[in-house]
């Protein structure tokens, strides 16, 4: 089969590879329709994420057909069209027990790997570097999906793809950052990053109560799509400073909430920026916390800081001063997929969410290097690339 | 606080793996259990011990760097150098870092080592002084011999004998290894039991077990490959069994392998869990060189337990173990395919 195959910092190549087959008795594999490139998937081709080897298939953002299962898979079969979570989770550990299913004590195969790096082991993901595991991504034309009764979800055929492929990642992530915001009547919520997991976090930020939602980036065509498409107030921080003006905008108390969509890799002004870019470029420093230091900053006394945002180890200059004596409380964590999905499906299907909004680009799975380097660029106003195998 | 024996005893070995739920003083009867022939190998008072010639080392630097620093000619003249105040205070700077190092961590090789390398800088120091016309031949030999007496002791501080508070590997003065790990796993105590009692099924979480064949209620035959793929076969029996709770065994005599342990199932989280927590010790088949040989191979017995236990945890929790062997791949260069070995174990 074809898949995308990781080769270094900034080289990614659709390479003719064996066809996966079941390793373990609850696998399944998936013939893949639709695969996303998603946000973090720049960070492994910016290659800040540790643990990647050359070869590695990438892609967690995939759904497809069931085409085979093995001996104890007994809620999928054969034919069923599935949309795959990216983490990958067990069901029956203490953590999936509990719903908190990304950090899964039993898919990551290279648990001791991540111990190392984070002290205790998180779940496996789809080609996510060999910290989570080392499982082959679903940019391809097959993928097989370990405990695949625990993680796919079945989707209704009249459903289009471009409706149902984001519940695997980027949709259930905005969500639970929104949730994770205690978002009351009136609530007035910042969000940083205006890519697809900030647009969903400003839409489910509105469908959970907030009255006003502010989005931070500063690319125009993704300020524009905040604004028109998701409806939020928008700030361009290449023009403003953001704590002044999220003060001013909200008579000097600030936001209620700040969602951190941006991660490791914040872009940014001033000698700030300037400082992490070169500790990052040095490795002293695995991240770049702009966005998270302007949202702790920013956020109201007793506020809630949420970060979807994907960080990968040190961060440095973090205002914990700010979050200790303002009684900040910071949530966070990769999304538990398998948690959202089917509510998420029933507002999609009533039409409360259209996850297509931020499609901007549809490319065969062998057009998938120029989809990383226009994505990573932004050329062609590009916010989201979905590859569609065999097309 | 005065309260129960137990507690108290928890007290008297801080460094000791206490589960709350724990019974009382487990290494204790492990300890009785092992009748003495495997001595028992852990403790503070070796910790403490090493800790103290730290301490020590470290205040002999601050002494030499002070005077170093203060003094720098009277030490060259003591030393019997000649008259090098530059030196003497570069050497003194390097004393007092060493010192400041080693008395705020005690333990870390790193600043031990600094004092040896500080010990072979002086060495060649003192052979330079000793071509230099005024330099005090004999002063400059009693230097040398006091300098290669701290350097014996400070070569001693750097490769201590491996301790560690309990959680690990311990390697004993007859070459016997000590190895302790536990293990949170969301089944009761009982399913975890009679999982593992079922000695037929050990290998299929323990990675160097090849077969565990049961010959009666108490005796077990174990075959097992060792580093180098040598094939190791002993004979076990289970010394103590109480279902649910504990299991202890120790290999007959004769055995290639000689070796005890036991495995508690301790209630945990009301009951629906279980802290699984393993105690083992061996004479690995050379003794501490094939502990040695076994280390470099990776073959590292606590890692062994500990991936060992991982993968029970992942069997008798989903009902398989998570793997990516004989997934596809692109092509991998040399080098990720030999960092792809370790990755992917």
């Amino acid at each position: 089969m074809k898949a995308t195959c990781w080769h270094g910092v900034r080289d990614v190549r659709v390479e003719q590879v064996p066809d996966p087959g079941i390793l373990n008795p609850g696998d399944a594999i998936v013939r893949i329709t639709s695969t996303a490139i998603c946000g973090s998937d720049l960070h492994l081709y910016n290659g800040v994420v540790p643990g990647m080897m050359q070869g590695d298939i990438l892609g967690h953002e995939f759904m497809g057909e069931i085409v085979e299962i093995g001996s104890s898979v007994k809620r999928l079969k054969v034919g069923d069209r599935v949309v795959v979570p990216f983490p990958i989770a067990c069901g029956q550990c203490f953590f999936c027990e509990q719903k908190l299913f990304s950090v899964c004590e039993n898919s990551n195969p290279n648990a001791w790997l991540a111990e190392k790096m984070w002290g205790h082991t998180t779940a496996g993901i789809f080609g996510y570097s060999h910290l989570t595991g080392g499982y082959a991504g679903g940019q391809a034309e097959y993928a097989r999906v370990p405990f695949a009764d625990v993680g796919p979800l079945v989707v209704p055929r009249e459903l289009p793809d471009d409706k149902v492929l984001f519940l695997s990642d980027v949709l259930p992530t905005g969500y639970m950052a929104a949730e994770a915001c205690d978002i009351v009547p009136g609530a007035v919520v910042a969000v940083w990053g205006c890519g697809p997991v900030g647009q969903f976090a400003i839409q489910s930020a509105y469908l959970l109560g907030a009255e006003r939602v502010i989005a931070i980036d500063h690319y125009p065509d993704r300020l524009d799509m905040a604004r028109t498409v998701s409806h939020a107030e928008t700030l361009n921080f290449d023009e403003v400073d953001i704590v002044d003006a999220l003060r001013d905008m909200t008579g000097g108390r600030g936001p209620d909430a700040c969602i951190d969509a941006v991660g490791m890799e914040a872009h940014g002004a001033g000698i700030g920026y300037v400082y992490d870019r070169v500790k990052q470029a040095m490795r002293l420093e695995s991240d770049r916390p702009t966005a998270l230091r302007q949202a702790l900053l920013s956020c109201r006394n007793a506020g809630v800081v949420s970060v979807p945002g994907v960080y990968g180890g040190f961060s440095d200059k973090i205002p914990f001063g700010a979050v200790m004596n303002r009684a900040l409380t910071i949530r966070t964590g990769q999304c538990h997929v398998q948690r959202y999905m089917q509510p998420l499906l029933e507002r999609v299907v009533n039409g409360e969410l259209d996850p297509a909004c931020i499609i901007t680009h549809h490319l065969d799975l062998d057009e998938a290097p120029q989809g990383y380097a226009m994505f990573k660029h932004k050329q062609d106003r590009c916010i989201k690339v979905v590859l569609r195998p065999g097309h | 606080m005065e309260t129960s024996s137990d507690t108290s005893r928890r007290q008297a070995r801080p460094g000791s793996w206490q589960y709350p739920g724990a019974a009382p003083g487990v290494d204790d009867d492990q300890a009785a259990a092992d009748g003495g022939e495997l001595a028992r190998l852990t403790g503070p008072p070796r910790a403490a011990r090493e800790a103290r010639l730290g301490i020590a080392l470290g205040w002999l630097s601050i002494g030499l760097g002070l005077a170093g620093l203060m003094a720098p000619r009277f030490m060259a003249r003591a030393a019997g150098m000649p008259d090098w105040p530059h030196v003497m205070r570069v050497v003194g700077m390097r004393e007092l870092v060493s010192g400041v190092g080693l008395l705020n961590r005690p333990h870390d090789q790193l600043w031990r080592w600094s004092r040896v390398m500080g010990d072979a800088m002086d060495l060649g120091i003192v052979g330079v002084a000793a071509i230099h016309p005024y330099a005090n031949r004999r002063r400059l030999a009693s230097t040398a011999l006091a300098l290669a007496s701290v350097g014996a002791l400070d070569l001693r501080a750097g490769n201590p004998p491996r301790i560690t508070p309990s959680h690990g590997a311990l390697t004993g003065p007859q070459g016997g290894q000590r190895v302790q790990h536990a293990v949170s796993i969301h089944r009761p105590a009982g399913e975890c039991y009679r999982f593992w009692r079922d000695l037929a099924r050990l290998p299929e979480f323990m990675q160097h077990l090849e077969s565990v064949t049961v010959i009666d209620e108490r005796r077990s035959h174990w075959c097992a490959s060792g580093p180098a793929g040598r094939k190791i076969e002993w004979d076990a029996d289970i010394t103590d069994d109480q279902p649910g709770q504990l299991l202890r065994w120790r290999s007959v005599p004769g055995a290639d392998v000689d070796n005890a342990g036991s495995v508690r199932f301790i209630p945990a989280n009301g009951g629906r869990a279980t802290v699984l927590q393993v105690q083992m010790s061996y004479h690995p088949p050379a003794g501490r060189a094939g502990a040695a040989v076994a280390r470099l191979f990776g073959e590292e017995p606590l890692i062994q337990v500990r991936d060992d236990l991982r993968r029970f945890k992942q069997l008798i929790e989903t009902g398989e173990i998570p793997t990516t062997r004989g997934q596809p791949a692109g092509a991998r260069s040399l080098v990720s395919t030999l960092f792809g070995k370790g990755a992917d174990q």
